[in-house]
């Protein structure tokens, strides 16, 4: 069942007449960029989920908050549809955009506009690249703590609208935990603010409601996010496992031991292999699986964290345990893990990465359950896992070029994800949902918690015109999503309820 | 002594008969916090007996409870597993139960190294104002599927459900504690706040009482050592804590309103008459006065931040009130979640 905007089970959406509307953009607005030709729409067909594209009908590309206003009132009075976007690196196609909707990108507001060390925050505009925050903020030995691996791209209003993670998510926390304040735009151009310069705000916590609200309950237009002091020293444990369930369990023991790592990370032999091949971060090639173990703060701490983490680790069975000679060193190794995406897109001509959780002491269970639906469909998955906060990429090869290989890779992602939900975990740990796991949002909650999640949206979008298709599938979609499921055989998860 | 019981169906079953006549529903656990906000009328829908810890696995870092369960029963169980709720969230009674404090959303002293109450929250079950007991989030750390009810369901004072249960993200206790007393004013202490702050020290608690900077230091051994080495001033009884975050300190018994003032760290010693008590370094401010709530309000917003007042009955508004677009999203969210408007209404704002 296609993930494309389908009336027919997603909603009917407004009918747009795009000169009209362009006149009329071009009378209000004269000095706003707004883009039509089919040719400079082509860019932004897609975002980081690039095998699903759409033309928007037009793109606008303001830079100042007016514009934003002026344009959001328009299109509410007009009916038409707004899909945000900051730097498009999202892998859930949230700002996939809407033949029949304005594109707004939010790129050119990528101003900071305030560090302040004293107050251990920094305001910036939302079009500002997430690592250039942390890179504004390191002459005051200060950094912003959420690091998604395409921090040098990405954007911190993308973050916000993601609610994004990383690498060290188990000990410093997700963009939910590192915000203070949002400027957000209702759907109406109305400026309202969420969270305050305090840390609290009175009211409800919309702040948090709308982190990861993927750009449907309002626009973005400026964020301050909380710097955190940088950690003195970081050093990083390379371990190796004969078996990855000895990796998994050994996850548990460091945990165990009362030791909360700043990053704790878990590959398959598959993703080493294609790892070392690329960027020989010196990995060991005959591992079944390695754990990276990096432990920060204060140096007198991270050495006796260090030893311990290594006791742990040789007493749940490693094979060998590393640790990073020097700062050269440390950064190699993270380099491997860093690059495992682009690795494992040397040895296979497409992958789909996927974005599952689970509670931690399920890994084995569903790795042995990836392998075999992995055999079943006849497509390799390589293994990279967020092994401290139990979030698990999942990287499915595939040949696009192949008839049928891309929706084989597609029902393979869809059975690991409903297998995440069914050992309790979620379909996205940190992607989002999007267009990409609007299917799956049917396995992991009922008609009545969509329901709910329908008359939030209702609160603050009651036309629905931001981002319209996203995040949360109508009742109608899932209807005929648990449909298919009967049809190639039982339901998957029959004690769930369906409608 | 601990008891499991799940009573969701009577709960739920009320839920619907308080649908089913229009029934304002008064949703309180150990009625230790209900003092804060504003008078509800309406029938008492009793929490605790829908108690009793549901999972627990320490290495996991989760743990999910029932609301109904008493606080003290929640962090017993992890103090024997060496773990802890970062957040330390005030008790004010004997009877507080879980679902009061996430309700409440009231942080103890670790707040802003730590994070709130909210930042702990990974799954709820929710009574909605539909009649249906549903679940969202869950228990694992990472989980961005459909919107953050959860979190948005900590501090909103029982207005948009009743919360049936919780899975709060926990974390092992530090190695090493000590605290200390270090003898400045408070204009001194706010600006020593703001510069170590920006320097890795291992500072997990601070306050001023009006004589002395307290501090509390927490980690490993070499860490705490060496900050104690850097930082002087005298060992202070760690009690000291509790006493300040169950607001057992001699500054509470003053006959004066209690004011909250959440206002950013940075902001410098606030000119208002009456007594202040420094709390989250510098990010909370307890204030005893007889000041009009507009001008406290005032200071509070003209630096940034707002302020409630924790004395029952005195103002109209204890919490402070909000501006016009944030005020009409918060009425058409309530209006959206509870259609009928049973779940506390008036308890945060007069319109909710």
């Amino acid at each position: 069942m296609s993930i494309l905007y389908d009336e027919r089970v997603d909603g009917p959406l407004p009918t747009v007449d795009k000169l009209a509307l362009l006149a009329e953009l071009r009378a209000q607005l004269p000095d706003l960029d707004v883009l039509h030709d089919q040719e400079d729409l082509k860019p932004y067909e897609c975002d980081g989920l690039s095998a699903y594209r759409t033309t928007p009908m037009l793109v606008v590309l303001p830079e100042r908050v007016e514009q934003v206003q002026a344009l959001l009132k328009l299109c509410h009075q007009r009916g038409v549809p707004v899909v945000a976007r900051g730097a498009g690196t999202g892998l859930s196609g949230g700002a996939l955009p809407l033949e029949q909707g304005i594109l707004l990108v939010l790129a050119r507001f990528n101003k900071i506009l305030e560090v302040n060390p004293a107050g251990r925050f920094a305001r910036v505009q939302p079009g500002v690249r997430n690592l250039a925050i942390s890179q504004a903020a390191a002459p005051h030995e200060l950094y912003y703590a959420p690091d998604p691996s395409s921090q040098i791209a990405c954007s911190i209003g993308g973050n916000v609208a993601e609610n994004a993670g990383g690498v060290h998510c188990l000990k410093y926390g997700l963009t939910v935990h590192n915000l203070l304040k949002v400027e957000v735009l209702t759907v109406e151009g109305e400026r309202m603010t969420l969270g305050s310069d305090a840390l609290d705000a009175p009211g409800f916590d919309l702040l948090a409601l709308f982190t990861g609200s993927e750009g449907m309950l309002g626009i973005i237009t400026e964020v301050t996010v909380k710097l955190l002091p940088k950690p003195q020293v970081a050093r990083v444990l390379l371990a190796s496992f004969d078996s990855v369930e000895k990796a998994g369990r050994a996850v548990g023991d460091i945990i165990a031991a009362g030791i909360i790592p700043g990053g704790l990370e878990m590959m398959d032999n598959l993703a080493i292999r294609a790892v070392e091949d690329f960027i020989q971060a010196g990995y060991p090639v005959e591992a079944e699986a390695i754990l990276l173990c990096e432990l920060d703060g204060v140096e007198a701490d991270v050495q006796d964290d260090c030893e311990r983490v290594r006791a742990v680790l040789q007493q749940a069975g490693a094979t060998e345990v590393r640790l990073a000679r020097d700062e050269a060193e440390r950064v190699k190794f993270w380099a491997g893990r860093k690059n495992a995406f682009p690795a494992v897109g040397r040895i296979s001509p497409d992958y789909y990465c996927m974005d599952g959780t689970i509670p931690r002491r399920e890994l084995p269970g569903v790795l042995r359950g990836i392998s075999e639906l992995s055999a079943e469909c006849g497509l390799r998955v390589a293994n990279v896992f967020h092994a401290g906060d139990g979030n698990m990429h999942p990287l499915i090869l595939f040949d696009a070029n192949q008839p049928g290989e891309l929706e084989r890779a597609e029902a393979l992602g869809g059975k690991i994800l409903e297998l995440c939900v069914k050992v309790g975990g979620s379909i996205t740990g940190e992607h989002g949902v999007g267009r990409e796991k609007i299917n799956q949002m049917c396995a992991q909650f009922n008609s009545d918690e969509l329901t709910l999640f329908h008359a939030v949206k209702a609160a603050f979008d009651p036309s629905g015109l931001l981002n319209p298709g996203k995040n949360i599938p109508t009742l109608h979609r899932c209807a005929e999503f648990g449909a298919m499921h009967v049809h190639h055989g039982q339901l998957p998860f029959p004690d769930l309820e369906r409608f | 002594m601990s008891v499991d019981h799940d009573a969701s169906a009577a709960l739920l079953e009320q839920v619907n008969h308080a649908l089913n006549s229009s029934t304002a529903l008064r949703i309180q656990g150990g009625n230790s916090k209900a003092f804060l906000g504003r008078n509800v009328a309406g029938e008492v829908l009793d929490t605790r007996a829908h108690r009793g810890i549901v999972s627990y696995d320490p290495t996991e870092l989760v743990i999910t409870v029932r609301a109904g369960t008493p606080l003290v029963e929640l962090e017993a169980a992890l103090d024997e597993a060496g773990q802890m709720l970062t957040c330390e969230a005030p008790h004010f009674a004997e009877g507080a139960t879980v679902g009061g404090m996430l309700a409440a959303g009231l942080s103890g002293p670790r707040r802003p190294w730590s994070g709130a109450v909210r930042d702990l929250v990974l799954g709820t079950r929710l009574i909605t104002g539909f009649g249906k007991q549903l679940r969202f989030g869950g228990e694992v750390m990472k989980n961005v599927a459909g919107y953050d009810l959860s979190r948005l369901l900590a501090g909103s004072f029982g207005c948009l459900g009743v919360i049936t249960e919780v899975s709060l993200k926990v974390l092992p206790k530090p190695r090493q504690t000590i605290s200390l007393r270090l003898q400045m004013d408070a204009a001194c202490a706010l600006q020593k706040l703001a510069e170590w702050g920006q320097q890795p020290i291992p500072i997990s608690a601070a306050s001023h009482d009006g004589q002395a900077l307290h501090l509390r230091l927490e980690g490993g051994e070499g860490s705490v050592a060496a900050a104690r080495e850097r930082l002087g001033g005298e060992l202070l009884d760690s009690a000291y804590w509790g006493e300040l975050n169950e607001q057992r300190l001699p500054f509470f018994a003053a006959a004066a309103p209690l004011w909250r003032l959440s206002v950013p760290s940075h902001c410098g010693v606030l000119a208002l008459p009456g007594e202040q008590l420094i709390d989250w370094g510098g990010a909370q401010r307890w204030l005893k006065s007889d000041a009009d709530a507009a001008l406290i309000r005032q200071v509070a917003t003209e630096v940034g931040g707002h302020a409630t007042c924790f004395s029952a009955g005195h103002c109209d508004s204890p919490l402070q009130p909000l501006a016009a677009p944030l005020l009409r999203y918060h009425r058409q969210l309530k209006a959206q979640l509870d259609p009928q408007g049973i779940f506390n209404p008036g308890r945060m704002y007069a319109e909710i």
